[in-house]
């Protein structure tokens, strides 16, 4: 059976050319690119190319670049960094629908460390109280870490705008923008962020890969402490392949970026209008505006998510649920129940998000499957009668 | 991804005996819009109290559909008084069983057929008599003795994995464990 893939913000598929890049250094070229010698240092050479190619994406400087094992990583050494060049200051401040990466770190640094929290909320178009958030400013506060862009529902925060009001104020500034880079232009020679993490996963270069930015003259405090890589920054004999196939992702990323804001996000568009147009009950989530050109958080009154998720998948239709269901957790997700959706469409919401690879096709076959996938599933809600909610 | 049993999957895929069944005489409607499932039991019961006929209307997941069509598969037949002895644990049987963390579809089923059962009988079952220790989902705490001591409930997770219960804003975690404490001291 062909797959459909629309679920490019939990992962990407890895693109052939990133995989032809790397596939030399699972093999012969083998060396430590620490190494004193040649043979090493083809593959430090690789490396120096993919640390260009990565800061090139995001406009930064090669050394502002430290290369780490994931996106959860790079956040949580961002934010152990700011708390440690800060260890007198107790307040850290984030939003209430960042990513559990972020978010599940705050809550453990609230509970377990004594710092004082603040989670800023989002209104229902899933936009930061922004008031709040600058009145929560104060001498005390370590560290502001908010997403560029949300992971659920493609919501893209006003960073930039942000990050000068907070660093103004001489308060560290982080930003996980893993869902905004390559959807969206990233430029951090005029962001104002300190630290920003990317990951490999969810831009067409392998799992297990991520980066932290860290602005040049801000202070690093090393969470991996071990030998010199990454200027000492991060201990741990670099995941080569890794790199390489990041470093090319980037440079591809890069070059399709224009692509995203056209042809994917007219996909999207016609995905999204097509559904309101042919399912009844339907209901868009977050900001129509701005958001990610490839996201698409929809619900569909009535029904539940998993079990749209499952026909789906019998059609080989890849996508996920904001229902948390699937996850363990039994209320809808922390984004959904924090933008305050309504029960009735949170719980049958689904979120599709595209890539460069899907085709008009693609979406055609998604439609027609949702389509009777939640006639199949109305048809049984005991919420749903003669076409409507009850 | 779950792993559903392949009853499951084929209960989900190719219900049987769903909608509203029109003749009949006794209903039992159990969860809600907002707990993310819910189950509406219809049987038609004869002059003998037996089953001749079940179906049933469910908004939920994969495995409440599975469950409730394998519970109105289960009831056709019985008299009422073998249908009140099903259990929550006879209708994860009866699907090769449930992932743990699903099993409160099982228990949803169960609640369903003891309503119905009750409104054919005209019984008033007391809305949810004890005193309330999971606002979320609308749990009290003789529900969830009941639970610990049918299913032989150890933990906390145990108690969400079969009522929900603690499974949203985890602010009655620490009552839940302390009402499993007190089924355990009773011995
Ligand atoms: C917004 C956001 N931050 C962080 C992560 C975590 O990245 P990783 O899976 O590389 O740890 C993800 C992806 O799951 C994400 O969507
Ligand atoms: S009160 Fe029990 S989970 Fe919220």
């Amino acid at each position: 059976m062909n797959v459909i893939y629309t679920d490019n913000n939990a992962t990407t598929r890895v693109a052939d050319e990133v995989i032809e890049e790397m596939l030399p250094f699972f093999g012969g070229f083998y060396g430590n690119p620490s190494s004193m010698h040649t043979f090493g240092d083809r593959v430090g050479k690789k490396i120096r190319q993919a640390r260009q190619k990565v800061a090139d994406l995001i406009h930064a400087d090669p050394d502002e670049i430290i290369f780490t094992s994931c996106g959860t990583e790079s956040d949580n050494s961002a934010i152990f960094s700011a708390l440690n060049a800060h260890p007198e200051k107790k307040q850290i401040i984030t939003s209430n629908v960042e990513h559990p990466a972020v978010l599940n770190l705050f809550k453990y640094l609230r509970d377990k460390k004594g710092y004082d929290v603040v989670l800023v909320p989002v209104d229902k178009k899933g936009h930061l109280d922004l008031d709040l958030l600058y009145g929560s400013l104060s001498d005390d506060t370590a560290v502001v870490s908010l997403m560029w862009a949300n992971n659920e529902t493609g919501v893209i925060f006003p960073i930039s705008e942000i990050a000068k009001k907070v660093t103004e104020k001489g308060i560290l500034f982080h930003t996980d923008a893993v869902q905004a880079a390559g959807k969206i232009p990233i430029d951090v020679s005029v962001a104002h962020v300190d630290m920003l993490s990317l990951s490999g996963h969810k831009v067409h270069a392998p799992k297990g890969i991520g980066v932290l930015y860290v602005k040049k003259g801000i202070k690093f405090f090393p969470y991996l402490i071990g030998g010199h890589q990454e200027k000492g920054r991060r201990g741990g004999t670099e995941n080569t392949v890794s790199i390489i196939g990041l470093g090319k992702a980037c440079e591809l990323a890069a070059q399709h970026l224009p692509i995203m804001n056209t042809q994917v996000k007219e996909l999207r568009d016609y995905l999204q209008n097509q559904l309101l147009e042919k399912i009844p009950g339907v209901s868009v989530n977050g900001d129509l505006e701005n958001r990610l050109p490839n996201t698409l958080s929809i619900g569909f009154d009535a029904v539940e998510g998993e079990s749209i998720l499952l026909m789906l998948d019998k059609e080989g239709i890849c996508a996920s649920s904001g229902s948390a269901c699937t996850s363990g957790s039994l209320d809808p997700s922390h984004v959904l129940m924090a933008m305050e959706v309504p029960f009735k469409s949170a719980h049958g919401t689904i979120r599709f998000s595209l890539s460069h690879y899907n085709t008009k096709e693609e979406m055609d076959h998604i439609v027609k499957t949702m389509v009777s996938a939640i006639e199949t599933l109305r048809a049984m809600s005991p919420f749903w009668k003669d076409g409507k909610l009850v | 991804m779950w792993e559903y049993t392949d009853k499951v999957k084929d209960h989900f895929m190719h219900p049987r005996n769903v909608g509203e069944l029109k003749d009949a005489n006794a209903v039992g409607e159990t969860g809600s819009l907002n707990c993310g499932d819910a189950l509406k039991l219809f049987l038609k019961v004869d002059e003998n109290e037996r089953i001749v006929d079940a179906s049933f209307m469910t908004f939920g997941c994969a495995s409440a559909v599975a469950s409730s069509s394998a519970l109105t598969e289960i009831i056709k037949g019985m008299t009422l008084d073998e249908a009140a002895k099903v259990t929550n644990g006879d209708i994860a049987d009866y699907l090769g069983g449930l992932p743990k963390e699903k099993m409160h579809c099982s228990v949803m089923g169960k609640s369903a057929l003891q309503k119905a059962i009750a409104d054919y009988r005209g019984i008033q079952i007391m809305e949810k008599p004890g005193e309330m220790v999971c606002e979320c989902f609308e749990v009290t705490d003789l529900e969830i003795i009941d639970a610990v001591k049918a299913n032989g409930l150890e933990t906390t997770e145990d108690v969400t994995n079969y009522l929900k219960a603690g499974g949203g804003c985890g602010k009655c975690l620490d009552r839940i464990e302390e009402v499993i404490a007190s089924v355990k001291a009773e011995g």
